[in-house]
């Protein structure tokens, strides 16, 4: 299994933006620069999230996981957003929109291989009060700390690339 | 003992959203003793199992109609409804 690349560079807290193209853009160029994610792989998230919605209701505020094809990929990376006002994406599965708060930008590199990374995610996202924390929170250290517990990757800490 | 139900678990770009699902009803599978020919595949190719499917299951928006049911798997992610989409499936596979 391939290191997951998780680190401050890729926390953005308090983002100030009016569409989800717009934060889409913003991180995804970010994980583009790095060389973590090839050229096209910003436009590829802003199209599938057109078609396909990746807005998570949960209880107080939505989440939303913008991800696309593992062709448009280098590394496997996860890049989180906090947003100031909340900005209104597609519902998964859905005709309704929601109004997310939290962005989790996921860039798999294998297909069907990280259940256990992706059902640690979920569980973040069903604890209310984590989300809230994380959205409360200024400190991008502190963020990376909570995720990377709830992820389980402080165990491998030697095989991050922080 | 009836046919194997085929079971289709299906997102948009196949990598993030079904392989929890299609977790998640492998073990409701086992727990209620259920043999299933679940296809984890991505929503486009729901097409070539027209015939042979029983069920979808997906986190995608499908507008089109299909002769096997449909079911929003949406809660899996979030918790919230969880035993519902769950009963909902089930009482498809026993039917």
């Amino acid at each position: 299994m391939s290191q997951l690349n998780f680190n401050e560079s890729l926390i953005f807290t308090k983002l100030k933006m009016d569409s989800k193209e717009e934060i889409i853009r913003h991180m995804a160029e970010n994980m583009v620069e790095k060389k973590l994610v090839k050229k096209g792989y910003t436009e590829a998230v802003i199209e599938r999230e057109k078609e396909f919605a990746t807005g998570l209701p949960t209880g107080s505020l939505s989440v939303a996981i913008p991800h696309t094809d593992v062709k448009h990929v280098n590394k496997k990376s996860i890049s989180i957003a906090t947003l100031r006002e909340p900005v209104l994406f597609g519902v998964m599965g859905d005709d309704d929109t929601t109004p997310v708060k939290l962005i989790f930008m996921l860039a798999m590199d294998e297909e069907h291989s990280q259940l256990s990374l992706l059902q640690k995610l979920m569980a973040i996202f069903q604890d209310d009060e984590l989300l809230s924390t994380i959205h409360q929170e200024d400190n991008k250290t502190t963020i990376k700390n909570i995720i990377e517990t709830k992820l389980d990757l402080t165990m491998q800490e030697g095989e991050l690339n922080v | 003992m009836s046919k194997q139900k085929q079971v289709l678990v299906a997102c948009g770009a196949g990598i993030a959203t079904s392989t929890v699902v299609n977790n998640a009803i492998e073990e409701m599978a086992k727990e209620n003793n259920l043999k299933l020919d679940l296809k984890q595949i991505k929503i486009a190719e729901v097409g070539g199992y027209e015939d042979s499917a029983d069920l979808l299951v997906t986190t995608a928006m499908t507008k089109k109609e299909y002769r096997f049911p449909v079911i929003n798997a949406r809660s899996f992610l979030t918790g919230i409804g969880v035993e519902e989409t769950k009963k909902q499936i089930l009482g498809e596979l026993l039917k």
